[in-house]
C-alpha cells in the first residue's frame, strides 16, 4: 500500500509539473502580456517600466525558473487589474466555490444511487427506462440552458430564487440543481451498469438461497460491491465534470468562486490571475484523483499490484 | 469484427437501409432530427429570410408570429438590434455544425496519429505519448479552453484547434489500444513475414480494423463538442459577435430573457436537439459495433 501511495503521489507531481511548465510557456506564446493590458495610450517609457516590472525581458528561461520559484516562496505576482496578489484573489474564492461543488455533489449521490440500483433492478420495466431516459436527457441538456430556464421560471416568472449571489440558502437551490444535472446523469448511468453486473454474480444468489431479504442483498452485498467502482467514477468524472461545470454556472449565478473568477480574467486578460487560478484548479482535480485512487486501492487490494497503464 | 479488408462491402443504401430497419422510435426521431439539423445548416442561405447580422432599429425585441406586436415576415421574433432570430439561428446552426465537425476531424487526424504512432513504436514514444494523454485526461479541458481562447484570442482558427484538442486523447487511447491487440494477431505476423513495412502494416491491415470503434467516438465526441463549442460562446469566448453561433446567441439573449424569452428559446432547442440526436445515434452505433452486446 505504501509503496503504491508513492507511485500515486510521484505521478501526482509529474502531472501537475508538466501542466505547469505548458501554463507558463502557452502564456508566453501571445507576445507581450503588458500590451493586452495597457492599452492605446501608454508612453513607451512606460511600457518599458511596466515590462522590467512584471521581468517580461528576461531571457524565457529565466522567467520559466523565476515562475517555478514561486512554488517556494509564495510570490505568484499581481492582478493586472486589481493590483493585488494573484494569490489573495484566488484563495479567498475557494471556499463559495467549495461550498457549491459539495451541495452538488451532496444531491448527486443523494438522488443518483438510489435511481441507478431502481433501474437496474427494475431493468426490464417501464421503471428501468424512465429512469435512463431521463438520465439521458440530463446529458444532453447542457448545464447553461438549464440554469437560464431555471432562472426564467423561477426568478422572473414565479419570482421565487434570487439569481445572483449566494448570500443565503435559498441562493443555493438553482446553481446546485444547474450543476447536479450532468453529474446526475452521469452517476445514474454509472450505477446502474455497476449493479447490472454485480446482479448477475454468483454471491448474490448465495445470498438470497440462504433467505435474506431483498432489501439487504442489495443493499450489503449489491452496493457495497458496486460501490468500488461507483467510487473510482465519483473521482475521475465527477471532479472533472464539476471543475468545468463550475466555470459556467458560477459565472451565469455570479457565484463568487473560482469559477466565476476564471472566466472573468479570461474575458478582461488577467492573465496572473487567469494563471494562478487555472494552476490551483488543475492541481483540486489531481488532489482529488489521487485521493480517489488511493481510497480505491484501499478497498480493492488487487488494485495496488497491477502496473497503472 | 472482420480482420481482412477482403470482405465485399454491402452497397451503402443498402446498408443504411438496413440500420434504419434495425432502429427503435427513439433512435428512428434521433436519425430524422440529425437529418433534418444537418438539411437546415447546409441550406442556411437559401431558407433564410434575411441576412443574420442586418439590423432593424425599429423592429427591435419583436416577439414570434403569433404574438402581439409581432411583426410580419419575422417568423420567430427579432432580437435586441433588430436582427431575425430564425435566419440567426440557422446561420448559428451552421457555424456551430461546421465548428464541431472541423474540430472532431481535427482531435480525430491529432489523436489517430499519435495513438498509432505510441501502438506502433512501443518504448519511450508510447510512454511520452501516454504521459500526454494522462496529463489531458487529468485536467477539466473547459480550463484548458479558457485559457488558450484567453491567451490565443478567439478567431476560427484557434477555436477550431481548442475544439480539436478536446478529445484527441480519447481517439489516442482506443487506437492504441486497438494497435496493441491486432499487433499481436496471426495475421499482422503474417503480414510482417511476408516482408510488409510498419506504413503499410498500418494503412492495409491495422486502419480497417480500428475503424468502427473510431466512427463511434467520433459522432459520441461530437455532442462534446457541440457543448463546448457552446458553452464557450456562450460566456462570451468563443466566435465573436457579431457572428451568430447558437451558445452566442443564448448568452447574449440571456440579459432580454425577462422581456424577451423567444431570443434564447430557439437557439437553446437546437443545441438541446444537437446534442440529443447526436448521442442517441452515438450509443445506437456503439451498441451495433459492440459485438458483445448484442448477446444481451
Amino acid at each position: 500500500m505504501l509503496s503504491y501511495a508513492l507511485r500515486t503521489l510521484t505521478r501526482m507531481a509529474l502531472t501537475f509539473f508538466v501542466i505547469v511548465t505548458i501554463v507558463f510557456f502557452a502564456t508566453r506564446l501571445s507576445g507581450n502580456a503588458v500590451d493586452f493590458v495597457v492599452g492605446e495610450g501608454i508612453t513607451s517609457e512606460d511600457r518599458e517600466l511596466l515590462i522590467a516590472y512584471y521581468e517580461l525581458d528576461k531571457p524565457l528561461f529565466s522567467q520559466y525558473l523565476a515562475f517555478l520559484r514561486a512554488f517556494t516562496d509564495g510570490q505568484f505576482g499581481l492582478s493586472f487589474i486589481e493590483r493585488r496578489p494573484v494569490s489573495q484573489i484566488v484563495l479567498e474564492r475557494i471556499w463559495p466555490s467549495a461550498q457549491l461543488l459539495l451541495s452538488a455533489v451532496a444531491l448527486t449521490l443523494l438522488v443518483s444511487i438510489p435511481l441507478g440500483i431502481a433501474a437496474a433492478i427494475w431493468r426490464k420495466s417501464w421503471v428501468g427506462s424512465a429512469v435512463m431516459m431521463v438520465a439521458f436527457l440530463g446529458y444532453a441538456v447542457p448545464n447553461f440552458v438549464l440554469a437560464i430556464v431555471m432562472v426564467l421560471v423561477f426568478s422572473y416568472w414565479l419570482n421565487w430564487l434570487p439569481v445572483v449571489g449566494n448570500g443565503t440558502p435559498l441562493h443555493f437551490i438553482m446553481p446546485t440543481i444547474a450543476m447536479a444535472g450532468v453529474l446526475i446523469a452521469a452517476l445514474t448511468r454509472f450505477t446502474r451498469n455497476a449493479m447490472l453486473d454485480v446482479l448477475g454474480q454468483d454471491f448474490m444468489r448465495t445470498a438470497r438461497a440462504k433467505g435474506l431479504p431483498e432489501g439487504r442483498v442489495i443493499v450489503k452485498h449489491g452496493l457495497r460491491n458496486a460501490g468500488i467502482t461507483i467510487l473510482s467514477v465519483i473521482g475521475l468524472q465527477v471532479a472533472g465534470l464539476a471543475a468545468a461545470g463550475s466555470v459556467v454556472i458560477e459565472a451565469i449565478f455570479a457565484w463568487p468562486g473560482i469559477g466565476d473568477l476564471l472566466v472573468n480574467s479570461a474575458l478582461r486578460r488577467d492573465y496572473p490571475v487567469l494563471q494562478f487560478g487555472v494552476l490551483t484548479v488543475a492541481l483540486a482535480v489531481i488532489v482529488i484523483n489521487a485521493a480517489v485512487d488511493l481510497a480505491y486501492a484501499w478497498a480493492d487490494p488487487r488494485l495496488r499490484h497491477t502496473v497503472q497503464a | 469484427m472482420t480482420h481482412s479488408a477482403t470482405v465485399p462491402a454491402p452497397s451503402l443504401p443498402a446498408a443504411a437501409y438496413r440500420l434504419w430497419r434495425g432502429a427503435d422510435p427513439i433512435q428512428k426521431a434521433a436519425i430524422l432530427i440529425g437529418l433534418t439539423l444537418v438539411s437546415l445548416a447546409i441550406l442556411a442561405p437559401l431558407i433564410a429570410p434575411f441576412d443574420p447580422n442586418s439590423q432593424s432599429l425599429i423592429a427591435r425585441l419583436r416577439p414570434p408570429l403569433g404574438f402581439e406586436r409581432a411583426k410580419a415576415g419575422f417568423l420567430l421574433g427579432t432580437d435586441e438590434l433588430g436582427r431575425d432570430v430564425f435566419s440567426r439561428s440557422l446561420y448559428g446552426l451552421r457555424l456551430t455544425l461546421m465548428l464541431a465537425g472541423l474540430g472532431a476531424t481535427l482531435g480525430l487526424m491529432i489523436g489517430g496519429t499519435l495513438g498509432l504512432l505510441a501502438g506502433i513504436a512501443g518504448g519511450r514514444t508510447e510512454a511520452s505519448i501516454m504521459a500526454a494523454v494522462d496529463t489531458q485526461i487529468a485536467v477539466p479541458f473547459t480550463l484548458v479552453a479558457l485559457f488558450l481562447l484567453a491567451i490565443l484570442g478567439s478567431s476560427i482558427e484557434v477555436i477550431v484547434l481548442v475544439l480539436g484538442l478536446a478529445g484527441w486523447e480519447q481517439y489516442a487511447r482506443i487506437v492504441r489500444g486497438e494497435v496493441k491487440r491486432l499487433m499481436n494477431m496471426p495475421f499482422i505476423e503474417a503480414a510482417r513475414a511476408a516482408g510488409a513495412g510498419p506504413l503499410r502494416i498500418a494503412r492495409h491491415h491495422l486502419l480497417p480494423n480500428i475503424v468502427s470503434p473510431l466512427v463511434v467516438q467520433f459522432t459520441l465526441s461530437l455532442s462534446n463538442i457541440v457543448l463546448l463549442e457552446s458553452t464557450l460562446s456562450f460566456l462570451g469566448l468563443g466566435v465573436q459577435p457579431p457572428t451568430a453561433t447558437l451558445g452566442s446567441m443564448v448568452g447574449i439573449g440571456r440579459d432580454y430573457m425577462p422581456t424577451a424569452p423567444w431570443i434564447v428559446i430557439a437557439p437553446a432547442m437546437m443545441i438541446l436537439l444537437i446534442t440529443f440526436a447526436v448521442q442517441i445515434l452515438g450509443d445506437w452505433l456503439r451498441d451495433g459495433a459492440d459485438v458483445r452486446l448484442r448477446a444481451r
